[in-house]
């Protein structure tokens, strides 16, 4: 499964796009650059941003040299699970539960179930400050974005998209599918990290109040 | 109330607070932002003696007017334009003492979009991860100037005469046209051999609908090789984003730090101040290079 090396891009002068095979490659990988850079063996990096199959490294000094690096870098194991998932309650009220569950081919209830069953790794943050791309779903519970998109998507809304689950940490446009809505703070710059949902985090949620799957 | 302040008389079309930026959050999806011209925001920073990373004031087209609460010693740079103390014509591009309660006019730019007012002792808002700077796409730092803003400032670090002259090249002014020097990559094989033609070697326009997250452009459109949405993956200052329509968007300092969309090439960092001053309707060229 790790067979493939990773592939360094050139990103402009001083940067590097690192490309891996799948989630779970990039997580490890993006384990083991922390790693390194909390024992000091990688050079000064300014920003490390993992995404959905990538890694950019940005603001270094030599490319080419640390892409050289890089290639013969054994994949380290993944990171030990210290302290378990935080925990999000959620009401489970969000105007598109029932078309979720329609194309999910289950019960609203059973929706939640399995919502709640899961357990969520936060691949990557972006859109927004502290939002969060969570993955963690079965591969049969992808869902397309909302054609339309709203313009305002409350803050504190959990919702789905192709993969991912996300909360809103503000108010915004958005096209996910809103499934619920969170009072957990998941934005706060005198917290560190300022992200409730920062990559890497173990997330569960749970569900509060009487499961409605109304409000549409 | 402190008098170590001054008030914003008239707000222009679009003033924010300034800094070089919030670097090291990229990865919780916070941008880098800060000011579009740092070169113009060290100098004017230097001229009133206060370190290069102090906050300063950004313009848009039309400059803005502040009352200082206290006299203080401001330099105007970025973008020409008319400065006036107290109604009556002062230096642009040097350091000007502004008496308590009287009028700092920073007129409309005479070329360029963006001018930079340094104050002495720096704009203290409060920073937010590290910067003073306003965030216009995540809303991170303080809203932008409104008429009757209140602007603290920080200790002031000198008088002007004990600050010496500055070793300051004169500012070349904004370009008549405006030539990127693009890197290729990382996503230029999803762009056929004919549009890595034309963007180098077509003539681009900029777009009015630029702003603060990006440089929009006008032109012939890139056509793709690879179809369908690339997943989402880190951008930097300067990546030259492709979107359905095929118009580059070259991004800027409010840029989102994770995009969907596939980047074809990378501008050089020091030719983005120009981007950052050029008019709509520049002509925009892109040279290559490795």
């Amino acid at each position: 499964m790790r067979s493939t090396a990773p592939r360094a891009l050139r990103v402009g002068e001083r940067a590097l796009l690192v490309e891996l095979a799948g989630g779970e490659e990039t997580e490890a990988f993006h384990a083991e650059l922390l790693r390194r850079r909390a024992a000091g063996t990688l050079p000064d990096v300014r920003e490390i941003v993992p995404a959905a199959r990538t890694v950019l490294l940005d603001g270094v000094a030599d490319p080419d040299r640390l892409a050289a690096e890089l290639s013969d870098w054994e994949p380290g194991p993944l990171p030990a699970r210290v302290g378990g998932a935080i925990e999000i309650p959620v009401r489970y009220d969000g105007p598109d539960l029932a078309e979720v569950a329609a194309l999910w081919g289950v019960s609203v209830e059973a929706a939640v179930r399995i919502h709640t069953a899961a357990e969520f790794r936060v691949a990557f943050c972006g859109f927004a400050p502290g939002f969060g791309y969570l993955t963690g779903l079965d591969e049969r519970y992808g869902v397309p974005r909302r054609a339309t998109p709203r313009t305002a998507v409350p803050a504190g809304s959990v919702a789905l998209a192709g993969p991912y689950t996300g909360v809103y940490p503000r108010s915004s446009p958005g096209g996910w599918q809103l499934i619920g809505t969170t009072d957990a703070v998941l934005w706060d710059t005198g917290r560190e990290p300022a992200a409730l949902l920062a990559p890497g985090t173990r997330v569960r949620f749970t569900a509060v109040g009487v499961v409605t799957g109304a409000g549409r | 109330m402190t008098d170590r302040a001054v008030v914003v008389v008239r707000a222009g079309a679009l003033t924010t607070v300034q800094d070089l930026g919030r670097t090291g959050y990229a990865h919780l999806g916070v941008p880098r932002s800060g000011a579009l011209d740092p070169a113009a925001v060290r100098l004017v920073n230097r001229l009133v003696g206060n370190p290069e990373t102090a906050a300063v004031l950004e313009t848009t087209v039309d400059g803005c007017a502040l009352r200082p609460r206290r006299a203080v010693t401001v330099a105007v740079g970025g973008a020409p334009c008319p400065v006036k103390v107290a109604g009556r014509p002062a230096a642009w591009g040097t350091a000007v003492r502004v008496p308590a309660g009287s009028v700092l006019e920073i007129g409309a730019a005479t070329r360029g979009l963006r001018a930079y007012v340094a104050i002495g002792g720096g704009i203290d808002v409060e920073p937010v991860l590290g910067s003073r700077s306003t965030d216009l796409l995540s809303g991170l730092g303080p809203p932008p100037a409104a008429e009757e803003t209140v602007l603290p400032l920080g200790p002031d670090t000198g008088t002007a005469a004990g600050r010496g002259p500055v070793d300051a090249p004169p500012w070349p002014g904004p370009p008549g046209e405006l030539v990127l020097r693009v890197r290729l990559g990382p996503r230029d094989d999803w762009f056929t051999a004919a549009a890595l033609r034309t963007l180098v070697t077509r003539a681009y326009r900029v777009s009015s609908a630029s702003n603060r997250i990006g440089l929009r452009l006008e032109g012939p459109a890139l056509e793709r090789a690879l179809h369908g949405e690339p997943a989402s993956e880190g951008m930097v200052l300067g990546a030259v984003q492709v979107p359905p329509d095929g118009r580059p968007v070259v991004f800027l300092a409010d840029h989102p730090t994770t995009g969907g969309y596939p980047v074809v090439g990378v501008v050089r960092e020091a030719d983005l101040g120009a981007a950052a001053q050029a008019v709509p309707g520049t002509p925009v060229r892109f040279t290559p290079v490795r």
